[in-house]
């Protein structure tokens, strides 16, 4: 890579001049850093060294904690919340495919059909960043409220017989069970999805559709063969950004659902917050985040993505 | 079938109409509910219509007063978040230095890790350091968790930017700091917007971190929190309805000023 820029000889004797310039800038780029990251070192990665002393510590509130390498506070986490654990992965996880399912029409739309109408859409797709998210679920509340117009067209449908009976709902209600949980994921993480597949699929260039075609390629073909995996760099970091706060989310659940529905970030809030037994919230968000970084590494290494990290 | 073949031909189209509309489904449903006059403290059902908390949109106790705490710490952490991340933005594209990758990996891993870890991990420091919980360690919070998006966003416009421009500047017997503001500066200006934008707008509508580092100071999410336990005014939808339009009408002229600007190079 250096050779390339070394190429062009010195067109005149005065080109030592330049040296002063470069001397300076070799320190530059640590003070252009050094604000910015002693700010992540200080309240991101400090905050997660306290946080591994907490989780082995013992005690109580009252006569303080100290640290005693006991790590049987990870195991008694393990053993206690784990179905808080799978739920969350499961919950993150159908959100995660019902937001890919839902988001690549729109996205694809937006890039290649959308025409004079992509910068309204773009907008309509944007503009509810700047809406309160918490405002935007409790609306779901009045949504899939019992006896509500949605929840009336899926029992005439009978749509929640089906669903209750594989125990996603509950009866003829649709609130307060995972059904709605995984309704809210789905829609608070939606941009997330669509965003980063929107700019892959509008750098794919329309001529490869056009070629396909020409070579008979239905349209089916086309999708299946040059415009998906072309996308992929999209399906990859929208997977991501939807699977990974997914996980850790604890409004939906709370607004949405019922104690059947809690997933790990309620555990951590209510352990952290109202219990106050850090130890135990300490190991949990610790469980939590090694478990997060394990699948996403997988993950990455399976899609053959890795230089996204 | 010609109708089959129609919805075959744009199923697309229809598809993302759909999801469009599962997208907009409750801002129209906060839209409409904020003319509502509910009975009882929770107005999830429809009533009356009624214009009165557009009338009176501070009615509630605390609600704009939240409303301009969550402003406050919004302003104020763009404002550092962006500053601080675009120093940074500039110095891993513009040089090579050792460590780049060890900074490259720092600036991932917060975008990488659920907010709920953060937030928890936050908290335990706050804890040990004995810090008095309100307005500064949301603050500081914000600022941490905004200021990876903002690297990313500032990053992606100068790496597609000419470094021929800036050499023309200097050809022209431009100073550093001349270049700088009047070259670099105005080219990188979009991802910098880009990356302000969402800061604010992350910082501004932020829960999970602010709930756990927060202390007894309310911002505006977490009045709605509240509120969905304690029974929610119609003022809440008032503001959320407020914050759309809003949302929608600056995209709108920032767009058009963009356009105008396109016409006038051309």
């Amino acid at each position: 890579m250096a050779t390339l820029t070394e190429a062009p000889p010195p067109l005149s004797p005065t080109a030592p001049t330049k040296k002063p310039p470069r001397k300076r800038g070799r320190l530059t780029p640590y003070w252009l850093l050094l604000p910015g990251l002693l700010w992540l070192v200080v309240f991101f990665a400090l905050p997660m060294i306290y946080q591994a002393s907490t989780s082995v510590q013992t005690g109580s509130l009252e006569e303080g904690y100290k640290v005693t390498w006991h790590f049987a506070t990870y195991w008694n986490a393990l053993s206690a919340y784990w179905p808080q654990f799978l739920r969350s992965v499961l919950y993150a996880g159908a959100a995660t495919i019902l937001c890919l399912a839902l988001g690549y029409p729109l996205a694809y739309l937006i890039a290649f059909r959308a025409g004079r109408w992509r910068n309204l859409i773009m907008i309509l797709v944007i503009a509810p960043f700047f809406t309160s998210f918490l405002i935007r679920t409790l609306a779901w509340k009045t949504i899939l409220a019992d006896g509500g117009p949605v929840v009336g067209a899926l029992n005439t449908l009978h749509v929640l017989d089906v669903t209750s009976w594989l125990g996603w709902t509950a009866g003829d209600r649709v609130l307060a069970t995972p059904l709605a949980v995984v309704c809210g994921l789905t829609y608070n993480f939606l941009p997330f999805m669509i965003l980063p597949l929107y700019s892959s699929l509008e750098r794919i260039d329309g001529r490869l559709h056009e070629a396909a075609g020409d070579l008979y390629a239905r349209p089916a073909t086309v999708f299946r063969k040059v415009t998906f995996p072309l996308s992929m760099p999209g399906v990859v970091s929208g997977t991501l950004l939807t699977f990974i706060p997914a996980s850790g989310d604890y409004v939906n659940a709370e607004l949405l659902g019922s104690t059947d529905t809690r997933m790990i970030g309620n555990v951590i809030q209510t352990q952290f917050l109202r219990v106050l037994d850090y130890p135990t919230a300490a190991a949990l968000s610790f469980i939590l985040m090694a478990a997060i970084l394990l699948m996403v590494t997988f993950y990455i290494r399976r899609s053959g993505t890795e230089d996204l990290v | 079938m010609p109708l089959v073949n129609r919805l075959k031909r744009h199923f697309v189209v229809i598809a993302g109409l759909l999801t469009l509309g599962y997208l907009l489904l409750p801002n129209v449903v906060v839209t409409v509910f904020s003319f509502n006059k509910p009975k009882g403290r929770f107005n999830y059902e429809w009533q009356q219509f009624s214009t009165d908390a557009w009338q009176d949109p501070c009615g509630v106790s605390g609600l704009c007063g939240s409303l301009s705490l969550s402003l406050q710490i919004a302003v104020w952490a763009t404002l550092g978040a962006t500053l601080l991340g675009t120093m940074i933005a500039f110095a891993l594209v513009r040089y090579r230095f050792r460590a780049r990758g060890a900074v490259n990996s720092l600036i991932f891993l917060p975008m990488a890790m659920p907010e709920v870890v953060m937030a928890a991990s936050l908290l335990t420091l706050f804890l040990n350091l004995g810090a008095q919980l309100g307005f500064w360690t949301i603050l500081i919070a914000h600022i941490m968790f905004c200021l990876s998006f903002v690297v990313t966003a500032v990053k992606a416009r100068v790496m597609s930017m000419d470094p021929r421009l800036e050499q023309a500047a200097q050809d022209l017997y431009a100073g550093p700091a001349q270049t700088f503001l009047r070259v670099t500066l105005p080219i990188a200006a979009p991802g910098i917007a880009a990356g302000a934008l969402l800061a604010f707008a992350l910082s501004f509508d932020d829960f999970i971190i602010t709930n756990f580092n927060a202390g007894s100071t309310v911002t505006f999410p977490m009045f709605v929190w509240g509120s969905a336990q304690r029974g929610t005014p119609v003022q809440i939808n008032v503001i959320g309805t407020a914050m759309f339009l809003v949302a929608v009408l600056l995209v709108l002229t920032s767009m058009a000023v963009g356009n105008r600007r396109n016409k006038q190079k051309a």
